[in-house]
């Protein structure tokens, strides 16, 4: 699609790559199939054709971008099923990132809009003060009646069951490989995932221990970032991926090496794996970024390389395995996960609509809650469909958003893979399935 | 570019807040979208070539607020541009300045899939691929499979009279609709066919003079459409020639013998050349052309249609005939068809793709025409396109920042299709008239000719709100001259007596 971006706006880099890419866009229309807010809403401007449209009349136009703008590149989730499905190959991921930053640099956003932003902004990366809000949130939980948006999202979010304790690998240090070493990763904890969930990280580190893996979890490594850059604030992202590249480089660098980055969250594996693109332009971090991103691995592709032992226990329950959105269409890890729990002797199905998000989407569904919920109980609907035992999933987020209603055991698919080859029954599994 | 359309009604315009509001009350108050921004999105369909603002977009949730939707359209004289996903290669879809989008996006449901009378019924705003979806667990599905069928809906495609790889065999869209629900301009709801096969014989075809209407006639509100088994299994020969011309006689041999294939695709060595590193497969240095042919139907029958064929195509010269044994063979064969369009879209800025239709026998001279056009506007092209039916689709590239490209496009596929025209075809197989064809109308038919389509026209739409500017080059006039016929301004027989 041609575009008359001014000159002035051009001169920002990441603007001229966004004129290129819609120059890529030829409208035929077939991201539309995918995408979810479309598929809700049947509006153009929340299809990513309409935003791309948006996006290139905002820059057209230059300045403040109108309220309706923001309105509908903030309902985006983006799942980028729409990226993964486009004939000609547009970066919509690039597009709508600098998009969003020129959106937080330009609109004036309400008070209250940006009160929950930097809420948000400030907890999720920090696991300590996110713990504290989530007992917090216990105490309103029985109040959430009262509340309706984000307010209610937020108190919805909270887990029902008592928090998990802190789990073992909650400290930075090196877990030594069970037998013979074979190879040596770092692993990143991420920040919700070992608050909510911290059984996942525990199943990683024995998974990969048990075949041969040493797992560093490095010092000054913590939050990938992408709760900032989600919401467009690059800046407050950025120090985030810089203390990771460091953290990561550092041991990379040691006389031992490193031979990749294990993350078994989704959502911050697409985010580690596009550091190198956040900072290209930046001639102290772009090749350092870049070998951080080819370092990064989904627990799943690492897994596939080094293959997956026997398993020691009779399984063969019916698993239906969700794809989150950021391992199916932001890494395209589509056929890893579902082969090893294959391998691990599972009988694995598919959610009917599977491209479909589940509404989850990093802060999305404390944004967006009311589309988040359509999606969700979309998801469900299809999840429950296949009647199967188990659901297995490789995002934190995703779990979440869809364990308390699934109506069977939501794990993550490394707590499967352990248990099958020598670990303990995942926590939320134990007595539930036969 | 600007496409000439007729003029916009500055009163209309100035009144688009107060239109806003009553047709709010209509579809409710998120329905409608006003906002200048908002509006912008829907300034174009799948030609960005041609854009216009719409006065108002408005998205109605069943068929009776359509029906209320026309009625309060025409009692003020706003005009409606019927659009289901936007995907039109001739400009069906775009807007008028003082005319409102009526997009059918909300009524996409199945209404019912009936595996015993084979059909199902659908809403307008159904995606082409969600039919086939509900109609696989019976073992059916819904053959017209336009290349867009992921998303394109079958009220567009109904619009358009759509067609797709599989038509050579199994037909185009009009060959595949039972029955029709559409509300005419003044509000009438009309119903034909119904839902099984035969329901609309004994009447007259009306459902024909629908289908492919292209949104000017009436609004689809239901469609029922025929569904047919899944056959049993298919295979995939790939053939490739040394010369453009050896592959054209190929595909005139294999229909002459008696063969209908599923299938029957060209791409000439541009398309090949593009799509080889996509697929990540190498095609031999002296193809010029490669057929792709689909053959389905039982085991039996497949194998020694295989057989056959590929005996044809070495008789006709081929250098190398592959056939798929599996069907991730097919697949992948199919895989370098599918993706050509996008790979072309990759080796130039823009292009221009048109959609002419001949008979078999002369794709040798018109493929060789367009060489020489090539020559004339000095423009690149490729060949990509349905051979087995003649339905050719030259992408011509261009650059759409160099002033004057697009034109020297546009008339580079005029040319083609002038002359699809004149050696004995049509100027649309499948994609429509729409605004990018309609001023080469009197090309293929005479003054008369358009007259009488006019007329019939005018029988529907009195009113000549519906998609106006698009398919005809001129307005009809009929509700000025109290739909009598009207040539060049003059009544025809003026001295004869009237009521």
């Amino acid at each position: 699609m041609l575009s008359h971006i001014p000159q002035k706006l051009l001169a920002n880099p990441d603007i001229a790559l966004s004129g290129d890419i819609i120059g890529n866009c030829v409208h035929c229309g077939v991201c539309l199939s995918h995408c979810p807010t479309y598929t809700v809403i049947h509006n153009e401007n929340d299809s990513p054709r309409g935003r791309i449209f948006l996006i290139k009349d905002m820059y057209e136009t230059g300045g403040a971008p109108d309220a309706k703008t923001v309105e509908h590149l903030d309902r985006c989730l983006t799942c980028l099923a729409c990226e993964a499905i486009c004939p000609s190959g547009v970066e919509y991921s690039k597009l709508i990132g600098h998009a969003r930053e020129y959106v937080e640099a330009n609109y004036k956003r309400s008070p209250w809009q940006r009160t929950i932003r930097s809420t948000l902004e400030m907890l999720l990366p920090r696991p300590e003060l996110f713990r504290l809000s989530l007992y917090a949130g216990k105490l309103g939980r029985p109040f959430r009646g009262l509340f309706s948006g984000t307010i209610r999202a937020m108190l919805d979010m909270v887990p029902k069951n008592p928090l998990p304790g802190k789990g073992k690998i909650n400290r930075p240090g090196v877990y030594a490989a069970k037998g013979q070493r074979k190879k040596r990763v770092a692993l990143l904890t991420g920040c919700v995932q070992n608050t909510l969930d911290p059984a996942i990280n525990d199943a990683t580190v024995r998974l990969l221990n048990r075949h041969g893996v040493d797992v560093v979890v490095a010092r000054g490594a913590g939050c990938c970032g992408a709760p900032a850059e989600h919401m467009g604030d690059e800046d407050k992202a950025l120090p985030y991926v810089k203390a990771n590249i460091n953290a990561w480089l550092r041991e990379a660098d040691s006389p031992e090496g490193l031979d990749a980055i294990v993350i078994n969250a989704s959502g911050c594996g697409t985010s580690v794996k596009a550091y190198g693109h956040a900072l290209r332009n930046d001639p102290a971090w772009a090749a350092k970024a870049a070998r951080v991103s080819a370092l990064a691995k989904d627990i799943t592709e690492f897994m596939t390389d080094i293959g997956l032992s026997k398993p020691v226990i009779e399984t063969g329950q019916r698993v239906v395995y969700h794809s989150a959105c950021s391992m199916q269409h932001g890494q395209r890890i589509t056929v890893q996960p579902k082969a090893l729990l294959k391998d691990a002797g599972f009988e694995v199905l598919d959610v009917p609509e599977g491209y479909l998000c589940c509404g989850s989407a990093g802060t999305y569904n404390l944004l967006q809650p009311e589309i988040a919920n359509q999606l969700k109980d979309r998801k469900l609907k299809n999840l429950k469909s296949v009647h199967a035992q188990i659901a297995a999933s490789g995002n934190i987020g995703c779990i979440t958003q869809l364990a308390d209603e699934a109506g069977i055991p939501f794990v993550h698919t490394v707590e499967l893979l352990d248990w099958a080859t020598g670990g303990p029954v995942p926590p939320s599994i134990k007595g539930n399935v036969s | 570019m600007t496409m000439q359309m007729p003029p916009a009604d500055p009163a209309i315009i100035a009144r688009r807040e107060q239109l806003a509001a009553g047709l709010r009350a209509i579809v409710g108050q998120e329905w409608v979208v006003s906002e200048e921004s908002e509006r912008a999105p829907y300034q174009c369909d799948g030609i960005t070539a041609y854009m216009a603002m719409p006065l108002l977009v408005v998205l109605p949730a069943s068929a009776d607020e359509i029906r209320r939707v026309l009625l309060f359209c025409k009692e003020n004289g706003v005009k409606i541009v019927p659009r289901g996903s936007g995907t039109s290669l001739s400009g069906g879809a775009l807007p008028v300045l003082d005319g409102i989008i009526l997009g059918t996006a909300r009524l996409c449901n199945i209404v019912e899939v009936d595996p015993l009378e084979r059909i199902a019924r659908v809403q307008p705003g159904a995606r082409n691929i969600t039919v086939s979806e509900a109609a696989s667990p019976h073992g059916l599905c819904y053959m017209p499979d336009p290349s867009s069928q992921i998303i394109s809906t079958i009220g567009g495609n109904v619009a358009e009279n759509a067609g797709g790889v599989h038509c050579l065999k199994y037909g185009v869209t009009a060959n595949h609709i039972l029955g029709l629900e559409a509300v005419l301009m003044n509000g009438d709801i009309l119903r034909l066919g119904g839902d099984y096969l035969g329901a609309a014989e004994g009447g007259l075809d009306l459902i024909g003079v629908l289908t492919g209407s292209e949104g000017l006639l009436a609004v689809i509100t239901e469609i029922t459409v025929r569904l047919v088994p899944k056959p049993e299994m298919a295979r995939v020969l790939s053939m490739s020639f040394s010369s453009v011309d050896a592959a054209c006689h190929c595909v005139g041999a294999i229909i002459g013998s008696g063969i209908i294939p599923a299938g029957l695709e060209f791409m000439d060595r541009k398309v090949l050349d593009a799509v080889a590193p996509l697929i990540q497969e190498t095609f031999d240095s002296n193809t010029a052309a490669l057929l792709i042919c689909e053959l389905d139907g039982s085991k039996a029958e497949v194998d020694a249609l295989v057989q056959a064929v590929t005996a044809i195509a070495n008789k006709e010269g081929a250098i190398e005939v592959r056939a798929s044994n599996s069907d991730a063979e097919r697949e992948r064969i199919w895989r370098s068809r599918k993706l050509a369009f996008a790979a072309i879209g990759k080796l130039c800025r823009d292009y221009y793709c048109t959609d002419g239709t001949i008979p078999r026998n002369r794709l040798p001279d018109v493929l060789a025409k367009m060489a020489e056009f090539s020559k004339k506007y000095g423009l690149n092209y490729a060949n990509c396109f349905h051979a087995g039916d003649g339905n050719l689709h030259p992408i011509i590239m261009y650059d759409s920042r160099i002033p004057g490209d697009l034109e020297k496009a546009e008339e580079f596929g005029a040319d083609v299709l002038r002359t699809c025209v004149d050696v004995g075809g049509v100027l649309s197989g499948e994609h429509g008239i729409g605004v990018e064809k309609r001023d080469l109308m009197p090309h293929q038919f005479s003054a008369i000719d358009l007259e009488q389509q006019q007329t019939l026209r005018c029988a529907f739409d009195p009113t000549e709100l519906l998609n106006p500017g698009k398919m005809f080059p001129t307005p009809c006039r009929c509700a000025e001259f109290g739909r009598m016929h009207v040539h060049n301004g003059q009544l025809r027989f003026p001295d004869v007596p009237r009521f």
